[in-house]
């Protein structure tokens, strides 16, 4: 068995006072799409940002592809990072640069290619996600779906080993989600990347991760492939991926008693 | 009276609060200002990043210049004729216009309005790029934001504040003379002759420049820093922006008295 590229070890994370990860331990096999679900505010963002070193965690270790990414120093972890690609949730392309210099911007900035190159490769990664026509527009011209597909192919221009996606289908319509979840599941099957998917679209994410990861409350609450999660036993994670209303998280946020607190009686 | 000991409890409390939260912005602000530094030698690799900022930042700030200065001359024309023709001394209107825009108003107005013009583009735009993870992309493009984005910013707005406060000056005298030589009939000769003799190039002429540069080099860190340090939201970068142009704005003035205190100590 190969070895992960990602092996995150006793991780803990705190944000003051206030726990994000306990003790939490997890692998990202090479080669395959793993998503990380759960609800909204468990700190699926921050293990992406754990995971490429924009935070530092409290306690615990995160290796990439054998090194400990938070041992490195500002020259090591900038290597790095041009072999890791992130799709944020908003695209965070470049607003005063337009789609072909986006794209082309990680090749100027680490590259000697000449411009008849990076004027091949950019086209060549704006076909792949089908926007070539869309070369000369400005980020405020596109719309949000179209803005991830340009920031996915900047992802890719560098031919990165991993991909993280921080929640790559949040708002968009049905037909921006189809482009996104083939080409999340092509791009890693045809250049053999390594993709991390954050998202709570159960159904997007099922259709396309090899593995998968529900975090909730600092802790993995479960964990397997698609297949196996559908037979899960974790009454949470039942709840969780089938969308009930109640269940093991309740409808209610604690109060006090409902007739207590309408009529005041104390 | 235990109510009133939480009370005045909770009163020290939130004053220790601010005090800590007020040194923390300092010591991040001096953090901010180092990793500028070591940052600069980078903009001359590419000079083209400076080149373009000073565009933004200098270039499109020339008219608002322009135009305050041209009225704030004209105001000192007519307001100094007034006063000096009441001691018959209105011959020296050209040495009281030259002297009050070279030495105060010309760095002070400038860097006013540099502060509420370029001052808070700057903040609004760096506060827009960390709100949009812009800063964060580039960090995982294995680009440093502070290269790329911030040196260039802080070289343009540093360079351009003189050269600014000189254009304010410049239009400011030919505002006054306009007003005091067309307008109020002042002697053409005696506006410039008057100015040549006692504006001097070491005592007034180069105060006012070194002002100039000190107080670009204060609105243009807070700017930055104010943005940079923006809360994320669009809440956060008007908090930002307001706070740019207030704080920008009492410290050139706070500085401007220590400046002025200090030349007239030493000359």
């Amino acid at each position: 068995m190969k070895s992960p590229l990602v092996e995150i070890t006793k991780l803990s994370f705190n944000r003051g006072s206030r726990i994000i990860f306990n003790n939490v331990n997890l692998d990202i096999e090479r080669g395959k799409i793993t998503a990380i679900m759960g609800p909204s505010g468990t700190g699926k963002t921050t293990l992406l940002k754990l995971i490429s070193a924009q935070l530092e965690p409290t306690v615990g270790s995160i290796m990439v592809d054998g090194q400990n990414i938070h041992g490195l120093d500002q020259e090591e972890l900038f290597e790095m990072r041009k072999r890791m690609g992130m799709l944020f949730q908003s695209g965070a392309l470049l607003t005063d640069l337009d789609v072909f210099d986006n794209v082309a911007y990680p090749l100027r900035e680490h590259t000697r290619l000449d411009e008849r190159m990076i004027r091949y490769l950019v086209l060549i990664k704006l076909h792949a996600v089908g926007l070539r026509g869309a070369a000369q527009l400005m980020p405020s011209e596109l719309s949000g779906g179209m803005l991830r597909r340009v920031a996915l192919a900047r992802a890719i221009v560098l031919d990165p080993m991993m991909i993280l996606y921080d929640e790559p289908f949040s708002g968009q319509d049905p037909i921006s989600m189809g482009v996104l979840m083939k080409l999340i599941k092509t791009m890693n099957d045809n250049l053999g990347l390594t993709s991390i998917i954050v998202s709570h679209d159960v159904n997007e994410v099922s259709a396309i991760a090899d593995y998968i990861y529900i975090i909730s409350d600092g802790q993995i609450m479960d964990q397997g492939t698609p297949a196996e999660l559908e037979e899960t036993a974790s009454e949470w994670a039942k709840q969780f991926l089938k969308g009930l209303p109640d269940g093991p998280v309740h409808f209610h946020y604690p109060a006090l008693d409902y007739a207590i607190d309408l009529f005041e009686i104390s | 009276m235990q109510h009133f000991l939480r009370k005045t409890v909770a009163v020290f409390e939130s004053l220790g609060d601010r005090s800590l939260d007020s040194f923390e912005r300092l010591g991040r602000s001096t953090l901010f200002l180092v990793r500028v530094f070591k940052s600069i030698p980078f903009v001359f690799l590419r000079p083209w990043l400076l080149i373009q900022q000073l565009y933004s930042v200098g270039v499109l700030t020339i008219v608002i210049v322009l135009v305050a200065g041209t009225f704030v001359g004209m105001v000192l024309g007519l307001q100094g004729y007034n006063i000096l023709v009441r001691f018959n001394s209105e011959s020296s209107l050209g040495t009281m216009v030259g002297l009050t825009l070279v030495r105060e108003l010309g760095p002070v107005v400038t860097a006013l309005l540099f502060a509420g013009r370029a001052g808070s583009a700057l903040t609004a735009e760096l506060g827009l790029m960390k709100t949009t993870e812009q800063f964060s992309a580039l960090e995982m493009m294995a680009v440093d934001p502070f290269k790329r984005v911030i040196a260039p910013r802080f070289l343009a707005g540093f360079l351009s504040m003189p050269m600014l406060a000189a254009i304010f000056s410049a239009v400011g005298i030919y505002g006054g003379y306009y007003v005091g030589v067309y307008l109020l009939g002042v002697d053409d000769g005696a506006y410039w002759a008057q100015m040549q003799k006692s504006v001097d190039f070491h005592e007034d002429f180069m105060n006012g420049v070194w002002k100039t540069v000190v107080f670009g080099f204060v609105a243009t860190w807070i700017a930055l820093f104010e943005g940079y340090d923006s809360v994320p939201t669009s809440e956060g970068i008007g908090r930002a922006t307001t706070q740019s142009v207030v704080n920008a704005s009492l410290a050139v003035l706070g500085l401007n008295f220590i400046l002025t205190a200090l030349m007239l100590e030493t000359s």
